[in-house]
């Protein structure tokens, strides 16, 4: 079974998806319940791609490989590293509770939404697991199309706007860099990534394919200043979206980043850093104080995003200010560790904080702050819960937040004084946006009558946000295991990424 | 004298214009009587027709007839059967319109049947004079087609725009090739492409820009595009359907023909001059296409964008290139006819369901027109997992292939600005509300089973797309 593990992983939500679909709006009950088994029968043969993957190789594992286009030299190429293999079993995990969440919540057309989110997991782990970078292109770009009818059908009064917006944002970046890839092609005579990886590139043509990477990735992330979509698709999207948006879709650019920008061009990379890095604290900082004035949560859960994933592309690119600074390579691991540990603990809170929107919208129609006030008075468990992801979300310790931001501080450190200085201020501002967002939300006196009639969790949801907190904690008191899978591709990657691919 | 056998290779041509002449008698006779009848015949003689082709068909080399004014390749084998595809597909999905609106009439067909043996001639022409008569056939039975229904001063107003504007077309075409002749002495594109090598005379520019200007009147590109959207927007849908899609493959080997195989000794000066109409023709297009708010006129800009895809093969001028256009095209006829065939099933007598608006809500009356459209509009969006992607994708590698990168650029940046016209369709039709009762749409099972063949084509080759791929690198030399 191990050498069509992925394919199973790809093609089982899309099946199962298809299934819901046939099924219909008739048999929705049957619907639903195909749904949860595909989505946990996924998660289920995670464990053995978790359990049987080496750690001590940073070799492509589980690797498949079929011919897909001859005339183009494309392979249906599959395998997993350690950098790709946490972010599958993360979209895995987070499709559950998106399923759940929706049992009862969703009454319109609600097998098209679940075969939507079902499909969608399918496509991202498509992305994760591709090593042929046609076909990673084709996930990539075929995942939009779920998400821009999840956001239009089921989405906010503002969902059109929204959802064309993020449909034409990302599309914008992601031609661009097909035409990179393309051109790539062209001159290696195949699309496997790590023939791309390999190729060698002028300075110039580093530059053409850094700045098309960089377009694409920037607007997935989102970083300052193309993150404008993402408050907007946050905001209109149902839950579900958000949670899918903010937990895996910000972290294919972030993979992107980590696989094709740093192995690929990494001449114009050092070139270019600092560019990147301004933009990363820039997002990091600015949108740290835009969040603290939201009025709507979604949207300051959206831009606390920005800002947290403002530490990914930070911690993937302080490697090359670390050699600069001391000449050596040591800390410079850290940073890309970091920047993984805080992919995956980000899509777990931002996630889970969604989740918490969620819950609280389903009961009073509104994610206005001022329209909510005391809540924890009628809803005692939902409040621990909420207090628990926001403390998580400041990056409190023995949460999965902390580890992710702290290693970046740290590695930002040993490149310079101002840029951890500067990165750690995420600390206050991140505090002071949730906490304060909490304090009007959950704590205090009853605001109004509606917050006087909530109840509190059901069954369904305390599953749902219990299994989430356990998952931050476990990754915040103990991340060893996440960073033992993931340290010989991180080491390979730092390798790459210092290298130069300049013809001599 | 000829042996017989010999003419084997233009049993298309041959079967197809004793197939007219059969089918316009069985019209005079019965037609009246037997009201539908003529469509059952035209559909069993496309059916014979393709099936005659694949027999007497030596696909193996190419084989030229009559002094080389006519030419079997495999090329035109893969056109043909494109062709007798398409017909046969444009006349199931436009029966029930024809016969909602009173104009079911066998002369219907019978134009049909002459536009294909036009689009034929053209795509076996070997000489300039067999080009003429393509070209001209061709256009002659589609402006007829296009003032088809006779109560209607819109389609009388855009078959009389393209007329004119076709008549002007040709003459330019007829005046180039005048040149060219009196500069090589042959009419035979064969010994015209031996004679023109990379001799830059005066002469052979002008004839060449006459001639390319007649190309890219026939395609549409801007700035000869003026007549395409009356016609798409004024014509029958029907006809639309039809003039939007089996055209292509004729007007694609007119290029082919007349510039790759007819003129390579001068294809720098050619491809320099289809350059700027390229990117005009892609910005016109995709920009003018985001204002219409009548799908048809809509969909008759974004045949302009596409056209710009298909051109930018050419200006590669490379093998490859040609390739990536004749993909493209094909492709591109395979989406045109799906999109043109919903908008003949959405409307009925006195409601065309031309405009965006009345495309409102369809997903709730009428979810597989919606599903359909919408799998169309993200194909030509350019969005995989459709076919279209692919299109797009073989044309920006050929450009590659030939360093030109800011062609490469402004394509890419295009159909991002197409794409928003195509959501916006899906926009429309999945998550507006529709605003009043509309008529029902045709639910006729075969011609909906067709369709959802059609669309199941854009899905199913978008993800496996090799076959189509390698069938188009094999035909193109």
């Amino acid at each position: 079974m191990h050498h069509q593990l992925l394919s199973i992983l790809i093609w089982l939500p899309i099946a199962a998806g298809i299934v819901v679909l046939l099924l219909g709006e008739r048999n929705v009950g049957a619907g639903r319940w195909v749904s949860l088994a595909a989505s946990v029968a996924t998660l289920a043969l995670c464990v053995p791609l978790w359990g049987d993957f080496n750690t001590h190789t940073a070799a492509y594992q589980f690797v498949e490989k079929a011919a897909w286009i001859p005339g183009f030299h494309a392979y249906y190429a599959l395998g997993v590293d350690g950098i790709s293999m946490p972010l599958i079993v993360l979209t895995a995990f987070m499709t559950i509770p998106v399923v759940i969440g929706g049992w009862r919540v969703i009454t319109k057309r609600p097998a098209q939404y679940y075969a939507a989110f079902l499909i969608m997991e399918g496509l991202m782990i498509g992305v994760f697991s591709a090593t042929d970078a046609l076909l990673f292109y084709f996930f990539w770009e075929a995942m939009l199309i779920p998400m821009f009818l999840i956001i239009g059908i089921w989405g906010g009064p503002r969902r059109v706007y929204a959802t064309l917006k993020f449909f034409l944002y990302t599309f914008l970046g992601s031609v661009l860099m097909l035409a990179a890839l393309i051109y790539m092609y062209v001159k290696a005579g195949s699309y496997s990534i790590a023939a791309f990886q390999a190729l060698p590139l002028t300075l110039t043509e580093q530059r053409w394919i850094f700045f098309a990477f960089l377009l694409a990735f920037a607007v997935k992330v989102p970083m300052w200043p193309v993150h404008t979509w993402l408050p907007d698709a946050h905001v209109e999207a149902p839950t579900g979206g958000s949670v899918i948006l903010a937990a895996i879709m910000l972290k294919m650019g972030g993979y992107g980043f980590l696989r094709f920008m740093l192995p690929i061009t990494p001449d114009a990379c050092r070139e270019f850093n600092m560019l990147i890095i301004a933009l990363s604290l820039i997002a990091v900082i600015y949108i740290g104080f835009v969040a603290i004035v939201q009025p709507d949560m979604k949207k300051l859960i959206a831009y606390s995003s920005i800002a947290h994933m403002g530490f990914v592309t930070l911690g993937a690119f302080v490697v090359y200010e670390i050699v600069r600074a001391t000449g050596g390579l040591s800390g410079a691991a850290m940073g890309m560790d970091g920047a993984m540990v805080q992919m995956v603990s980000h899509g777990l809170i931002s996630g889970a904080m969604f989740l918490c929107v969620g819950v609280l919208y389903d009961r009073m129609h509104s994610r206005q702050i001022a329209d909510y006030g005391g809540v924890v008075n009628t809803m005692p468990i939902f409040g621990a819960f909420m207090v628990l992801f926001a403390l998580a979300n400041t990056g409190l310790p023995g949460t999965s937040g902390f580890v992710g931001e702290f290693l970046v501080i740290l590695a930002s450190f040993k490149a310079g004084f101002w840029f951890s200085a500067l990165a750690a201020v995420t600390l206050i501002l991140g505090a002071t946006y949730t906490l304060w967002m909490v304090k009007r939300v959950v704590f205090g006196p009853v605001g109004n009558d509606h917050v006087a009639k909530l109840t509190d969790l059901d069954g369904r949801e305390f599953l749902i946000l219990g299994v989430l907190a356990a998952a931050v904690l476990l990754v915040g008191v103990w991340p060893e295991p996440l960073l033992k899978v993931m340290e010989p591709s991180i080491r390979h990657l730092v390798a790459q990424a210092v290298s130069t691919k300049i013809p001599v | 004298m000829m042996p017989m056998h010999s003419l084997a290779a233009a049993t298309p041509e041959i079967f197809l214009a004793a197939a007219i002449c059969v089918v316009l008698l069985f019209e005079a006779f019965f037609g009246a009587r037997h009201r539908g009848a003529t469509a059952t015949l035209t559909l069993l003689v496309l059916a014979i027709g393709a099936a005659l082709t694949v027999a007497f068909a030596d696909v193996s080399h190419s084989v030229t007839l009559f002094n080389g004014m006519y030419v079997a390749d495999p090329l035109a084998f893969v056109l043909k059967l494109a062709g007798f595809l398409v017909a046969a597909v444009t006349l199931l999905y436009s029966r029930t319109y024809l016969e909602n609106r009173d104009i079911l009439k066998g002369e219907y067909y019978v134009l049909t049947l002459t536009a294909l043996l036009g689009i034929f001639v053209l795509i076996s022409a070997g000489s300039l004079l067999t080009v003429y008569l393509g070209v001209e056939l061709l256009a002659l039975s589609v402006y007829a087609m296009v003032a088809f229904d006779r109560e209607s001063g819109v389609a009388a107003e855009a078959a009389m725009k393209y007329f004119v504007l076709g008549a002007i077309a040709s003459g330019m075409l007829l005046y180039g090739m005048s040149i060219i002749y009196g500069l090589t002495g042959t009419l035979s594109l064969a010994r015209i492409a031996a004679a023109l090598t990379a001799s830059h005379s005066l002469g052979i520019i002008l004839g060449l820009a006459f001639m390319v200007v007649a190309v890219a009147f026939k395609f549409g590109a801007v700035p000869f595009h003026m007549w395409l959207p009356d016609v798409y927007e004024g014509a029958p849908t029907s006809v639309t359907l039809f003039v939007g899609t089996a055209p292509k493959i004729a007007y694609f080997a007119l290029a082919m023909r007349l510039l790759a195989y007819g003129l390579p000794g001068v294809a720098a000066d050619w491809t320099r001059m289809l350059m700027p109409l390229a990117v005009l023709t892609l910005v016109v297009g995709n920009v003018v296409a985001i204002v219409q708010s009548n799908l048809k006129r809509m969909l008759a800009y974004s045949t302009i964008s596409h056209v710009g895809f298909i051109v930018l093969g050419f200006v590669a001028g490379t093998r490859s290139g040609y390739t990536a256009a004749l993909y493209y095209m094909l492709v591109y006829v395979l989406m045109a006819l799906g999109a043109f065939g919903v908008i003949v099933l959405a409307g009925r007598k006195g409601f065309e369901a031309d405009r965006l608006d009345d495309y409102k809500g369809l997903y709730r009356r009428d979810p597989l027109l919606a599903l359909v459209m919408a799998m169309l509009m993200f194909s030509m969006a350019g969005v995989p997992p459709f076919v279209g992607f692919w299109a797009k994708l073989r044309i920006i590698e050929a450009l590659w292939q030939t360093n030109h990168l800011w062609l490469v650029i402004i394509a890419v940046v295009m159909s991002v600005v197409g794409a928003f016209y195509y959501l916006r369709m899906v926009k429309l039709m999945y998550f507006d509300e529709a605003p009043e009762t509309l008529p029902a749409t045709v639910r006729s099972f075969g011609v909906r089973f067709t369709l959802g063949i059609n669309a199941a084509a854009v899905l199913v080759l978008g993800i496996l797309p090799a076959p189509l791929l390698d069938l188009c690198t094999r035909v193109i030399r």
